[in-house]
């Protein structure tokens, strides 16, 4: 192991991480606020758009991201769409994580009995009380896993940006590898990098998973 | 109309070409994914057992392999083992190793969640009529388990053969290769062919694992 080459290449290495998760948090946001369109869409049964939303959503959730990167960075601008590379990444990050974070809400979603909005109505509460008081607070419970196992899956799956020549962890070990030969150092690395980014997540998710099943109510 | 470079795909060989480079992807996923579900499974039912230290083992193989993207493993596997131990892997053959042990982990743990999903009634009455240890699991948890295990491995499918669009990263020649080397050699003629030749990949990954996914909702609404 050499050294002297991780302390040289630990700051690029850095820097391309900070990308990594620039975009991921920039396209994770973007994706939850995606999802939760697209599940109040299903859940108010909204005529035309709903058809829209399921089509999306098997088109996103049965298609690879390095496709649907490959079809924006690189079909796109020869329809005179063109998008940055950074932007093209979170766009797709978003696309992709739209469809799985609206399935995360709408088993949620589901899996609260009738029987509590047809209380919630006999009880008085409007429609939208009944979202905001009754079903969003256990709903955030039970996809509260899936949720954070989608986030986590989208982290990962930001590893193929360096396919449309984004310079992020992928794409720095790479470019090491193939400039000066030391594979195990660049390895080293970018797995200690990742995990890096992804450990705490995890862990935090699991945490907080643990506290949510405490706080379930009566489910 | 612009001109999408759509024409690109019907000339010569060049739609053929595209479906060799599809089923090149498709024969990794379909070796993986043999592989796993037969180690798999094992793994899965070894992990019923009580004993610690097996336990912690495969823990921590689940857990290494999940956290990792899969494309630091395809990384670590064709350009990490082959200078470390100065073997020679093909592309091919290091995607294979590299989702075997991804979807070994995955279907291992899939098994385990539906073994521990058959309450323990089940074990018990069968117990109580005087079954032997395998014909309980015969008889009684393994039709069940099979049920509900079905639907998720067909998920799993899917999620394999999305992921070996991967392989491209590590040189192997499948249908996103194939594609950037039609629109190379078509680069003068039509200009626009990246549109055209990503579209028609985009819809041919659709196609595959489209069908496969509504195999698994319905399966799962049926015995769910």
């Amino acid at each position: 192991m050499d050294t002297q080459f991780i302390e040289k290449y630990f700051p690029l290495y850095q820097k391309a991480a900070l990308l990594t998760v620039e975009i991921g948090i920039i396209g994770i946001a973007a994706a939850v606020i995606i999802g939760l369109i697209c599940e109040m869409i299903i859940y108010f049964k909204i005529p035309v758009l709903r058809r829209i939303v399921s089509v999306y959503i098997e088109v996103s959730r049965n298609t690879p991201l390095l496709i649907q990167l490959f079809f924006i960075y690189y079909g796109f601008p020869k329809i005179g769409i063109r998008t940055d590379a950074k932007v093209c990444g979170a766009i797709g990050l978003a696309f992709l994580g739209g469809s799985y974070m609206a399935e995360a809400f709408r088993s949620g979603v589901e899996a609260i009995d009738t029987i509590q909005e047809e209380s919630a109505y006999s009880l008085g509460l409007s429609r939208m009380q009944t979202v905001r008081y009754v079903i969003l607070p256990q709903a955030v419970t039970v996809s509260a896993p899936a949720f954070i196992a989608n986030v986590i899956f989208l982290l990962k799956e930001t590893s193929v940006f360096s396919a449309i020549s984004l310079m992020d962890l992928m794409f720095t070990a790479k470019d090491l590898i193939g400039l000066y030969y030391n594979t195990t150092e660049s390895l080293v690395l970018l797995v200690v990098f990742y995990l890096i980014i992804l450990l705490p997540v995890s862990v935090i998710g699991s945490l907080i998973e643990r506290r949510l099943r405490y706080g379930g109510s009566g489910a | 109309m612009a001109d999408l470079g759509l024409d690109v795909l019907f000339k010569g060989r060049n739609f053929i070409r595209l479906l060799e480079g599809l089923g090149v992807a498709l024969r990794i996923s379909l070796i993986a994914i043999l592989i796993s579900i037969v180690f798999g499974t094992l793994l899965g039912i070894l992990r019923q057992r009580e004993n610690l230290l097996l336990k912690f083992i495969m823990r921590l193989y689940l857990e290494v392999i999940r956290i990792l993207p899969q494309l630091v493993l395809l990384f670590i596997v064709y350009f990490g083992t082959t200078r470390s131990f100065g073997w020679d892997l093909s592309g091919e053959a290091a995607s294979i190793i590299v989702f075997a042990l991804w979807g070994t982990a995955e279907m291992s743990d899939l098994v385990r969640g539906a073994l521990t999903s058959i309450s323990v009634h089940q074990y018990e009455s069968a117990a109580a009529l005087g079954l032997s240890g395998a014909h309980i699991y015969l008889y009684v948890i393994l039709p069940q388990a099979v049920r509900r295990l079905i639907p998720l491995l067909i998920n799993l499918v899917t999620r394999m053969i999305k992921t070996t669009s991967l392989v491209l990263m590590i040189g192997v020649v499948e249908i996103l290769k194939v594609s950037q080397q039609i629109i190379e050699a078509n680069r003068m003629k039509s200009p626009n062919a990246a549109f055209g030749v990503y579209l028609a990949v985009f819809v041919l990954y659709f196609i595959v694992c489209w069908p496969i996914s509504m195999l698994a909702r319905k399966l799962e609404k049926r015995w769910g």
